[in-house]
């Protein structure tokens, strides 16, 4: 059954087309990975499925229905910079995501539903290896470390799908690598169905269980922004990799 | 070594910022004594006596007419103005700035308004406060706020417009409301900012102060300095432009350490 579903989905700005004909059927728990060179819409298709722009032209179905044309809950998202709030510390970042939908008014929770909200994401933080540095800021942490916080930031919300923008982009090979094995691991927990552009085709190739490769199918030298881009190749990947019984703080609660 | 890369260590540091208030402070005195050798009665630069003298009848004597000392007297007016004028700047700064930066349909009317508005001469606009507000403390008040709200309020538009997209964003994916967003988003992020910009303000309120105290007021420091001018009173208005200097360089400092203390995430997150 596919989950999410593009159809013909193109996205132009003014006369330069980005993408064209899009057309693709997700599984719910796949994690598709998207490469290609700079420029080739696998960014734009992203803020396509955050809702952050609306297709010009076609649709895109989450669960059958109509995306939110609007960054909404069921979607969690990590960019490569700027992905947690500098003005709270390493709990609160987490925390906000529990207060916010929960406080309409306000915007924080008050008495034991803030400590709640605060234990849950104290859970989570240890979950992605934060747990030491729940009172520092975020300027005082490390790259790596301000990324484990944003995946844990979007994965607190139990969104329906995770969209990545070149999560690891700005860090050394070491610490993607450390980074690479803890989203794997956080996958098979939640099956969530994952979207991740990437520059790194290694990268592309070792985490998805499918890569898409966005480019140009057709150019003209003299217009370069007449012709979109496609998907050019779709391949399934790593089909032996089973999503693992999910684990006690990740799985869905219950009135949650 | 090239004079770029020359930093001063500590103590030639703290004699670098001595030095010039050292020299200045000479240079006074010097010009004071050469003055006060030819003419015993020359008034344009009193001696450090003289204006000790005249502190001591503003501040440690009793008035005689009144039963003030004059000089605290004046300071609690003034200071009292310049609070009330900065407090509703700072809020109503706040309020448009959020307004404006945060939410583009309501930008897209105040933000050319708000541009237009902050080309008004403040001081022009003084006589018509006078005939609208009369002449107590509102319509001095209110010159402060109409003169330092629109660059507050521009400069903390500027500010909500400079948070990146991706934290908006960020914001929706974990719930928030509009409301919400600048509830715990955008207004934090803007309240270091907001003190910065109270600081860099601070000149042209204290400004505003005086030209309405000096121009209709009964006490304050703006007021007496105008009063004793008809005497040529040097020594006394020497003190007072000295006192109010202390008193806004002590406002700025204090809003620079409650920035630091408040706000330690900002500006690199200190532990």
């Amino acid at each position: 059954m596919s989950y999410i579903e593009v159809r013909n989905v193109w996205q132009q700005y003014g006369e330069h087309l980005v993408l064209e004909g899009l057309n693709l059927k997700i599984a719910e728990g796949e994690f598709c990975t998207m490469v290609g060179a700079s420029g080739c819409g696998k960014s734009t298709f992203l803020r396509l499925l955050l809702g952050q722009e609306r297709p010009s032209r076609g649709e895109i179905l989450l669960g059958g229905q109509p995306l939110v044309a609007e960054p909404d809950p069921s979607r969690g998202v990590v960019f490569q910079r700027y992905s947690v709030f500098p003005h709270l510390n390493v709990l609160d970042n987490v925390a906000l995501g529990l207060e916010l939908p929960h406080a309409p008014l306000l915007g924080r929770l008050l008495g034991q539903r803030k400590r709640a909200a605060r234990e849950h994401a104290a859970a989570l933080l240890s979950r992605v290896g934060l747990g030491h540095a729940l009172n520092k800021y975020p300027a005082q942490l490390s790259g790596g470390m301000q990324q484990r916080l944003a995946i844990a930031q979007a994965l607190v919300m139990k969104p329906k799908v995770l969209l990545l923008d070149e999560p690891f982009g700005a860090l050394d090979p070491g610490i993607r690598k450390d980074m690479h094995a803890l989203l794997l691991e956080l996958w098979q927990e939640t099956r969530l169905t994952v979207f991740m552009v990437t520059h790194d085709l290694t990268e592309g190739f070792s985490l998805g269980t499918r890569l898409l490769v966005f480019d140009k199918v057709r150019v003209d030298p003299h217009a370069p922004y007449a012709y979109g881009s496609r998907v050019t190749y779709d391949l399934p990947l790593n089909s032996a990799r089973q999503p693992a019984p999910a684990g006690r703080i990740l799985q869905p609660q219950p009135g949650n | 070594m090239r004079l770029l890369n020359r930093h001063p260590d500590r103590s030639t540091r703290l004699m670098l910022v001595v030095l010039p208030f050292a020299l200045l402070l000479c240079a006074y005195l010097f010009g004071s004594a050469q003055r006060l050798a030819e003419n015993p009665r020359d008034k344009l630069l009193p001696s450090a006596g003289q204006m000790g003298e005249a502190i001591k009848q503003v501040a440690f004597t009793e008035d005689k007419r009144s039963g003030a000392y004059v000089l605290w007297q004046d300071t609690a007016s003034s200071v009292t103005r310049l609070a009330s004028g900065l407090a509703i700047s700072a809020v109503a700064g706040l309020f448009l700035g959020i307004l404006a930066g945060a939410l583009p349909l309501a930008g897209a009317s105040l933000s050319p308004l708000m541009v237009v508005l902050s080309m008004v001469p403040p001081l022009a606009l003084l006589p018509i406060l006078f005939i609208v507000f009369g002449l107590g403390e509102l319509s001095k008040v209110m010159l402060i706020v109409i003169g330092i709200t629109p660059i507050l309020a521009r400069d903390l538009e500027q500010r909500a417009r400079e948070i990146p997209a991706e934290l908006r964003i960020k914001a929706l994916t974990l719930g928030a409301s509009t409301w919400t967003y600048i509830l715990r988003v955008v207004l934090p992020q803007l309240a270091p900012r907001l003190l910065i910009s109270l600081r860099l303000v601070l000149g042209s309120a204290w400004l505003f102060l005086i030209a309405a105290e000096a121009i209709a007021s009964e006490d304050g420091l703006g007021y007496r300095i105008f009063l004793v001018r008809r005497y040529l009173a040097m020594d006394m208005i020497l003190p007072y432009v000295a006192w109010i200097t202390l008193l806004a360089w002590l406002t700025d400092w204090t809003l620079k350490q409650l920035t630091q203390r408040a706000f330690p995430w900002y500006e690199g997150g200190r532990p």
